[in-house]
C-alpha cells in the first residue's frame, strides 16, 4: 500500500516516563513488518529526566531513511501532552501535518518555580487545531486513570492511532502485537487501554 | 524484548543501534566484553551480558572505562575475542593503557580486540560532544565507523578480523543517530565451540623500547591502510563524470543521499561512503576524487576528515580541487549531521533554493504556535532523594553564612545546575571530578582561602575515580566535606550495577563494597544521614562543612526508580489539608522544592498534587512550613 507522503515521517513525543519510547517501536515494528523500511530515531539519557523526549518514525515504501526526521517535514504528530505537540509542531508542522494528541497537561517544573506559566486547555486545542491539517485530541491519561493504569497511556494512544486511519494498521495486528509487547499478566489490561483508545478516537 | 541470541539466522528482527553492534560481536563469537555506561553507549554491554555462557561469553560492568579497556585488552592477549564499550568522555580515561596498547599489539596468541566508543554529536545526553576520531590518530590505532543499522552487525566482523589478523586494537565509532535509532536487522549464523584461553609467557608486551616500536606500528598502520584501500564497507555510487563527490562518513551518508534525492542531484553528484576512518584509505579516496571538481565533506563532530582529504589531495597533487564543509563554512562546526545541513550545504554549492516551509504557515507558527512553547528543562524525578540532599545543603550553606564552595560532576547530581536545580555546584567537570577540584581548593588556606569546600559524588562514580582523588585529598591533608549522594544505582543512565550493588552485569551476586568503610579505612571520618530527614541532614551539614581534614557524609537512599521497580507500589498516599496550605502566599513545595508531581492550582489557589506523578515518597510533609500535607502509609 503506497504511503503518502512517503516517506511518512511519525513524530512520537511526550515527557521521560510517559513510554513514547515502547510506543514507537511498536508502530515501527508493526510497519516494517507490513512490508515498509523504517527507521527510528531517539535520543534518551539525560533527557528521561522530566524533560521533552521525541521519537522520529521514519516509514517508506522506496528505501531506508536516516533516522532524523527533517525540519517541516512530520507527517503526523503523536503526543502523550499538547504542549509537547506545539512544540513539535513548530519545529516539524507543515500545511499537511495531522495530529493525534493526549489532551491531559504535564507542568514542566519552570511553571512550578513561577518562571513561566503553562499555556491554558484552550488555548493549546486552538493552536494545534489551526496548526494542523487535522488534529485528534482526547485526554487519554483520564482513560488510563480509570482502568488504574497510568503507565499505560502510550497504549491507549496507539489505539488512537489505529483509528485516525492515518497509518494503514489493521486493528487486530495491532491488538496481537500490544499481547506480544507486554507481561503477560498485564496483557488484557493494556488490550483494555487500546481498545478504549480507538473508541475515544473513532467516537471524537 | 528478547535477548539478542535467540533471533533465529535469516530472521530479521527490529534493533537498537547498540543492539546490532552487540549482535555483530556474538555473530563473530566474542568471548569478554566490558564497559561502563554512559550515554549513548549504555545498551550494548547489557544486550550481551543476556547471552553469556560459562567459558563461552563473559559480560561485565566495570569499575571505570580504565579497568574495562585494560580487562578486554588483556583476554585478547590470551587469545580470546574482547569487546570493550563506553562513551567518548570515558575513552579519556582510558587513553594511558591505550596509546601503549598501539605499540605492544595483541601479543601472538590470535586474540582480537574492539574498542567501541559512542559519541554523542550535539550533547544530547552529554557535557560535551568532542569527536573521538581524533584519538584513533592520536593513538596510531585504526577506526571504523558505521552508517546504517545493518551495516554496524556486518562491520564488527570486519574490525574483529582486521584486529585479529594485525594483532592490533580497533576502535570502532558508534554516535547517538546510529546507537539510538533502531532498524530492521537481518540475523546471519552465531558461532559454536568454545576457545580456551592462556598466555603466552615467552614473549613479553610492553612498549619499550618505544622508538623501535613506533616504528613497527607506523608500518603496520600501512598495512592496515593498505588493506582499508580494499575494504567492501566503502563505497561509491553515482556517476562517472560527477559535478561534484560527497565525501560521507557515519550519520553523513544518509543524510547526504536523502538531500541528493530531494534536490534531484543524484545523477549529477557522486557519494563517496567511508566506513573506514583512519588511516584513510588515500589512494582509494584520490581514485575517486581526481576528476571531481568539487568535493563535499559530510561527517560529524569536527572536521577530521575533511582534514585528511584536504591532507591526501595535496600530498597527491589535487590541492586546486574545491573542499567544501566545515572549514568553507557551508557546514556548521558544531552539532550533529542532519539532512537539513546536507540540504543546504549542496542547495548553496548548486545555487538551488532548498525546500522550505510555506511562508503563510510559517507566519501562523510563529504567531500562534511559538508563542505558547516555554521549555521544559531538566529536574530530578518525584520522589528523587538528590531534590533533598540539594535542598538541605542550599539550607546549611545559608545558615553557614560562610560563602561555602560546592564542586561536582557527573550523573543525576549535575541536574543541580539546570536551571530547575538548586544551582549549588559551582565548579563541575567530569565523573569524580568534585572530589579531585575540592581537594585542590581544600589546600589554599595558607592564601588566604577561608570558603568551606564542599564536593559532590554519587556512588557508581565514587568507585569509576572518586576513590584515589579522596586518598590524595587525605594524603595532601586538604580540609573538605565530601557528600557522597548514595542512592545504590549508577541512575542517569539506566540503573546499572557498579561494586556497592552487590550484583553483576550478569545478574549473579557479587561482593558488595561498602562505601562508608572504602572511606575509612582511607581515613576519612564518616557520617552518615537519610536525606529524606531534612532537618537532621541540614544540621550534620553544617557541623561538618569547614571542619579540618577529609569529612565524608554519605547520604543514603535508594533511587526512586530503583525502589519502585522493585517494590512496584509507593509508600504512602498524600493528602492537602486545603484549609491549612497558604497556596500562592507560601508556595514552597512548588515554587523552592520544585517536586513535579506539586502545583498551585489556578483554580483554587491551593497547592494540588498529580497523581501519575507523585510517587507517594512523603517527602513533601517534611518540606511543607505549615504542616498541610499528610501522609498515611499505603496497604
Amino acid at each position: 500500500m503506497p504511503l503518502s507522503p512517503d516517506p511518512y515521517n511519525l513524530i512520537i513525543s511526550g515527557i521521560g516516563g510517559q513510554g513514547n519510547i515502547l510506543l514507537s517501536r511498536l508502530v515501527g515494528r508493526l510497519m516494517f513488518r507490513a512490508g515498509y523500511q523504517v527507521s527510528i530515531g531517539e535520543t534518551f539519557g539525560a533527557a528521561q529526566r522530566g524533560g521533552g523526549v521525541f521519537s522520529g518514525v521514519r516509514i517508506s515504501s522506496k528505501r531506508l531513511y536516516g533516522p532524523v526526521v527533517p525540519q517541516g517535514a512530520g507527517s503526523m504528530i503523536i503526543s502523550l501532552e499538547p504542549l509537547e505537540a506545539l512544540r513539535m509542531i513548530s519545529g516539524y508542522g507543515n500545511p499537511g501535518v495531522k495530529a493525534l494528541v493526549n489532551s491531559e497537561g504535564i507542568h514542566p517544573v519552570a511553571v512550578l518555580s513561577q518562571k513561566a506559566s503553562y499555556p491554558s486547555d484552550e488555548a493549546m486545542s486552538a493552536a494545534i487545531h489551526k496548526a494542523t491539517d487535522k488534529a485528534w485530541l482526547f485526554n487519554a491519561t483520564k482513560i488510563a486513570l480509570e482502568l488504574d493504569a497510568p503507565i499505560a497511556v502510550n497504549i491507549v494512544m496507539l489505539g488512537g492511532l489505529v483509528a485516525t486511519g492515518a497509518l494503514p494498521l489493521d486493528a487486530d495486528e495491532v491488538a496481537d502485537e500490544v499481547k506480544a509487547s507486554v507481561p503477560p499478566h498485564l496483557a488484557e489490561l493494556n488490550l483494555t487501554a487500546y481498545r478504549r483508545g480507538m473508541q475515544a478516537v473513532a467516537g471524537a | 524484548m528478547a535477548a539478542i541470541d535467540k533471533y533465529e539466522p535469516g530472521t530479521s528482527h527490529f534493533l537498537l543501534g547498540n543492539e546490532a553492534i552487540a549482535r555483530g560481536a556474538l555473530e563473530r563469537g566474542v568471548n569478554f566484553v566490558t564497559g561502563y555506561p554512559g550515554t549513548p553507549s549504555s545498551e550494548i554491554v547489557p544486550a550481551l551480558a543476556q547471552c553469556t555462557q560459562k567459558g563461552k561469553l563473559h559480560a561485565e560492568w566495570s569499575t571505570n572505562e580504565l579497568a574495562a579497556v585494560e580487562g578486554a585488552a588483556a583476554a585478547a592477549t590470551a587469545g580470546l575475542l574482547s569487546l570493550s564499550a563506553m562513551k567518548n568522555a570515558g575513552l579519556s580515561l582510558a587513553l594511558d593503557f591505550i596509546t601503549h596498547l598501539s605499540y605492544t599489539g595483541l601479543g601472538p596468541k590470535g586474540g582480537a580486540c574492539l574498542m567501541v566508543v559512542c559519541d554523542d554529536p550535539h550533547g544530547h545526553s552529554s557535557g560535551d560532544e568532542t569527536d573521538s576520531r581524533w584519538l584513533a590518530r592520536f593513538a596510531t590505532a585504526p577506526m571504523v565507523e558505521p552508517m546504517t543499522g545493518q551495516q554496524a552487525v556486518e562491520l564488527v566482523k570486519y574490525a574483529f578480523d582486521l584486529s585479529q589478523k594485525h594483532s592490533a586494537f580497533v576502535f570502532y565509532r558508534g554516535y547517538t543517530r546510529l546507537s539510538h535509532a533502531s532498524n530492521p536487522i537481518t540475523m546471519g549464523e552465531l558461532p559454536t565451540g568454545a576457545p580456551k584461553a592462556s598466555s603466552d609467557s615467552s614473549v613479553s608486551l610492553n612498549p619499550y623500547l618505544s622508538i623501535d616500536k613506533h616504528q613497527d606500528l607506523l608500518a603496520k598502520m600501512e598495512a592496515i591502510r593498505a588493506e582499508f584501500e580494499q575494504c567492501p564497507f566503502n563505497s561509491y555510487q553515482g556517476p562517472e563524470k560527477p559535478e561534484l563527490v560527497v565525501v560521507a562518513s557515519g550519520a553523513g551518508h544518509l543524510a547526504a543521499a536523502e538531500a541528493l534525492e530531494t534536490l534531484g542531484l543524484e545523477e549529477r553528484v557522486g557519494l563517496l561512503s567511508l566506513a573506514t576512518i583512519w588511516p584513510l584509505p588515500t589512494a582509494w579516496v584520490v581514485e575517486h576524487l581526481k576528476n571531481a571538481p568539487q568535493v563535499l565533506v559530510l561527517e560529524e563532530v569536527d572536521l577530521f576528515m575533511e582534514a585528511a582529504v584536504k591532507e591526501a589531495l595535496v600530498d597527491n597533487g589535487l590541492g586546486s580541487v574545491a573542499v567544501y564543509g566545515k572549514g568553507s563554512g557551508h557546514i556548521p562546526m558544531s552539532g550533529e549531521m542532519t539532512p537539513d545541513r546536507a540540504l543546504s550545504a549542496l542547495a548553496r554549492i548548486f545555487d538551488m533554493k532548498a525546500p522550505a516551509r510555506d511562508e503563510a504557515y510559517e507566519r501562523l507558527v510563529q504567531q500562534e504556535v511559538a508563542p505558547l512553547v516555554i521549555s521544559r528543562g531538566l529536574s530530578w524525578c518525584a520522589g528523587c532523594p538528590h531534590r533533598a540532599s540539594f535542598w538541605a545543603l542550599d539550607k546549611a550553606i545559608k545558615a553557614d553564612a560562610r560563602d561555602a564552595y560546592v564542586t561536582g560532576e557527573i550523573g543525576c547530581s549535575t541536574l543541580d545546575v539546570f536551571p530547575e536545580g538548586k544551582a549549588q555546584i559551582k565548579l563541575l567537570h567530569s565523573m569524580g571530578s568534585g572530589t579531585g577540584t575540592a581537594a585542590g581548593l581544600g589546600q589554599l588556606k595558607p592564601f588566604g582561602y577561608t570558603q568551606p569546600v564542599v564536593a559532590v559524588c554519587g556512588d557508581s562514580s565514587f568507585f569509576h575515580s572518586s576513590v584515589p582523588r579522596l586518598i590524595n585529598a587525605v594524603y595532601n591533608q586538604a580540609d573538605m566535606l565530601q557528600i557522597i549522594l548514595d542512592n545504590s544505582a549508577t541512575a542517569m543512565t539506566g540503573f546499572q550495577p557498579h561494586p556497592g550493588t552487590g550484583n553483576t552485569a550478569e545478574n549473579t551476586p557479587a561482593p558488595r563494597l561498602d562505601v562508608a568503610k572504602v572511606c575509612e579505612s582511607i581515613g576519612c571520618q564518616v557520617t552518615i544521614a537519610d536525606p529524606f530527614e531534612v532537618r537532621a541532614t541540614t544540621k550534620v551539614m553544617r557541623e561538618l562543612m569547614g571542619k579540618p581534614g577529609v569529612q565524608v557524609l554519605i547520604l543514603r537512599r535508594a533511587c526512586e526508580l530503583v525502589r519502585m521497580k522493585a517494590a512496584k507500589s509507593h509508600p504512602y498516599r498524600i493528602t492537602i489539608d486545603q484549609e491549612k496550605c497558604k497556596g500562592a502566599e507560601c508556595a514552597v513545595c512548588s515554587r523552592d522544592f520544585r517536586c513535579p508531581a506539586l502545583y498551585l492550582d489556578p483554580a483554587t489557589g491551593k497547592t494540588a498534587f498529580k497523581e501519575q506523578i507523585c510517587s507517594g515518597c512523603g517527602i513533601c510533609v517534611e518540606i511543607c512550613p505549615f504542616k498541610a500535607i499528610s501522609k498515611q502509609e499505603n496497604d
